[in-house]
C-alpha cells in the first residue's frame, strides 16, 4: 500500500489536473460561443450563393458545355480529399471521427481501384493519416497563427483545389468535416464539392426569369470558384464550433472524472491514516500492558 | 406610392448590412454600373472592384469591394462580396495593403485578361479612394 506522502502527492497531482481541464473547459465555452456566433453568421452567405447557383444551373440550356466545376470531368478515377481537423488535441473525438469516416471513403475509393489523393488542412489530421496514408498526401495547410477562422484561409484552401482541378489532377473532390449539431453532437460529413452536387429542386426558385449580366455561363465559371471557397469556408466554421463543442464536453468529463478520481484518493488516504493511528495505539497499548 | 425597397450586403463572415429603406443602389456590374431602382427586373450580375452607392432616405453611403454577386428579386437586393470597406471610416494602411498586393498580382506573367482587367480596375479604384 502506497505511503501516506505519496498518496498525499497523488491527491494534489490531480487536483492541478482537474484545475487545468476545468479552466480548458471555461476557456472552450467561452470560444464555443463565438464561434457558434460566426458559424450562424456566415449562413446566408453560403445559402444565398447556393440559391444564386441553383438559380443559374436550372437557367443553363446546353448542359454539354457547362463549365466544367460543375457537370464534372467526365470521368471518375482520381479523387481528391481534403481533410479538415483541427490544430489542438485535448478535445475528445472530435479529430478521430472525421478520420474514421475519411478513412472508410478512402478505402472504398482504392478498393475500387481509383487513385487517392489527399489535402490535410489542421495538424492533427495529418499526424493521424501520415502513417497510413502518407504517400497520398499531396498537401497540408495550418491555419495555426490564424486566432479566428477567416474567409481568405478558407479562400487560399479553394485557390490550391481549383489549381489542381485546372490542372487535371483530379476528377472529384470531396470535403470532410464536423458538422456542429450542439455541444454533444457533431457528425462528421462528407461533402462532394466537385462536380457540385446540386440539391434537389427548390420550389421556390424554379420558377423564376432572371437577367443575366453577362451570360449565365460566364457568370457560373466566375462563380462556381467561389462557391468552392465558400463551401471551405462553411465547413471551417462548422469545425471550429465543433471543436470548441467537442473540447468543452471532453474536458466537462476529464473535470468530473478527475473529481471522482481525488474522492477516492481521499477515502484511501483517510483510512490509511486512521489505520496508522489504530496502530500506534495499540502499540503503545500492549507495550503498556507488558509491563 | 413609396420607391424604396431593400438591400442586403453579407460578406463569408457575418451580414455587413442590411436595409429597407433604399431608393437607389450603384452597383459596379462586371459590364458596367448599373444603377437600381424599384421594381428592377430580377437580375445576377457580378461585381468588378470599385464602389458600390446606396442611397436612402437617411442619405448616401458608399462602399469599397473586391468582387462579387448580385441578386435583385422581388425588391430585394442582395449582395455577396468577399471583401467590403465602408468609405467612411477607410482605414488608408488597409487600402495601401491591398494595392500592394493587387500590384503584386499583376506583374505575375502567368495571368489571363479577364484578371488583368480586373487588376487594372482595382487599382484604378483604389488610387481613386486613397
Amino acid at each position: 500500500m502506497a505511503s501516506l506522502d505519496d498518496l498525499k502527492k497523488r491527491i494534489s497531482s490531480v487536483k492541478s489536473t482537474q484545475k487545468i481541464t476545468k479552466a480548458m473547459k471555461m476557456v472552450a465555452a467561452a470560444k464555443l460561443r463565438r464561434a457558434q456566433e460566426s458559424a450562424e453568421k456566415g449562413r446566408p452567405y453560403s445559402d444565398k450563393m447556393n440559391n444564386i447557383i441553383l438559380n443559374l444551373s436550372n437557367g443553363i440550356s446546353d448542359i454539354d458545355n457547362a463549365p466544367k466545376l460543375l457537370s464534372g470531368t467526365g470521368e471518375d478515377k482520381v479523387h481528391l480529399c481534403v481533410v479538415m481537423t483541427s490544430d489542438r488535441g485535448l478535445c475528445g473525438g472530435f479529430n478521430t471521427n472525421i478520420i474514421k469516416k475519411a478513412k472508410l471513403y478512402f478505402q472504398k475509393i482504392l478498393d475500387e481501384g481509383k487513385t487517392l489523393k489527399i489535402i490535410t488542412v489542421g495538424t492533427k489530421g495529418y499526424d493521424q493519416l501520415k502513417r497510413l496514408y502518407g504517400d497520398n498526401i499531396i498537401e497540408r495547410i495550418s491555419f495555426k497563427e490564424s486566432k479566428n477562422v477567416n474567409y481568405f484561409d478558407a479562400d487560399k484552401v479553394g485557390k490550391i483545389v481549383i489549381e489542381k482541378f485546372d490542372k487535371k489532377e483530379f476528377d472529384v473532390c470531396a470535403i470532410f468535416y464536423n458538422q456542429f449539431k450542439n455541444v454533444i453532437t457533431q457528425i462528421p460529413q462528407e461533402q462532394q464539392i466537385i462536380p457540385l452536387k446540386t440539391s434537389e429542386k427548390d420550389e421556390n426558385s424554379s420558377e423564376d426569369n432572371y437577367e443575366f449580366e453577362p451570360e449565365e455561363d460566364e457568370i457560373l465559371s466566375n462563380l462556381l470558384p467561389k462557391n468552392i471557397s465558400t463551401q471551405i469556408f462553411k465547413a471551417m466554421l462548422e469545425n471550429s464550433a465543433s471543436e470548441q463543442g467537442s473540447r468543452m464536453s471532453a474536458m466537462d468529463n476529464a473535470t468530473r472524472n478527475a473529481g471522482e478520481m481525488v474522492d477516492k484518493l481521499t477515502i484511501e488516504y483517510n483510512r490509511s491514516r486512521q489505520a496508522a493511528i489504530t496502530k500506534e495505539l495499540i502499540e503503545i497499548i500492549s507495550g503498556a500492558e507488558s509491563l | 406610392m413609396s420607391e424604396e425597397y431593400s438591400v442586403e450586403i453579407v460578406n463569408p463572415e457575418k451580414s455587413f448590412l442590411s436595409k429597407n429603406d433604399v431608393t437607389e443602389v450603384v452597383v459596379p456590374a462586371f459590364e458596367g454600373e448599373i444603377g437600381i431602382l424599384k421594381d428592377h427586373i430580377s437580375i445576377i450580375s457580378f461585381l468588378k472592384p470599385g464602389i458600390i452607392k446606396i442611397f436612402s432616405k437617411s442619405g448616401e453611403e458608399s462602399f469599397y469591394v473586391n468582387d462579387g454577386i448580385i441578386e435583385f428579386k422581388d425588391n430585394n437586393l442582395s449582395i455577396l462580396t468577399s471583401l467590403i470597406l465602408d468609405l467612411k471610416d477607410i482605414d488608408k494602411e488597409k487600402i495601401s495593403e491591398i494595392q500592394k498586393s493587387a500590384q503584386e498580382e499583376l506583374n505575375k506573367s502567368d495571368i489571363n485578361d479577364q484578371e488583368k482587367y480586373l487588376l487594372d480596375q482595382k487599382l484604378e479604384v483604389l488610387k481613386s479612394i486613397n
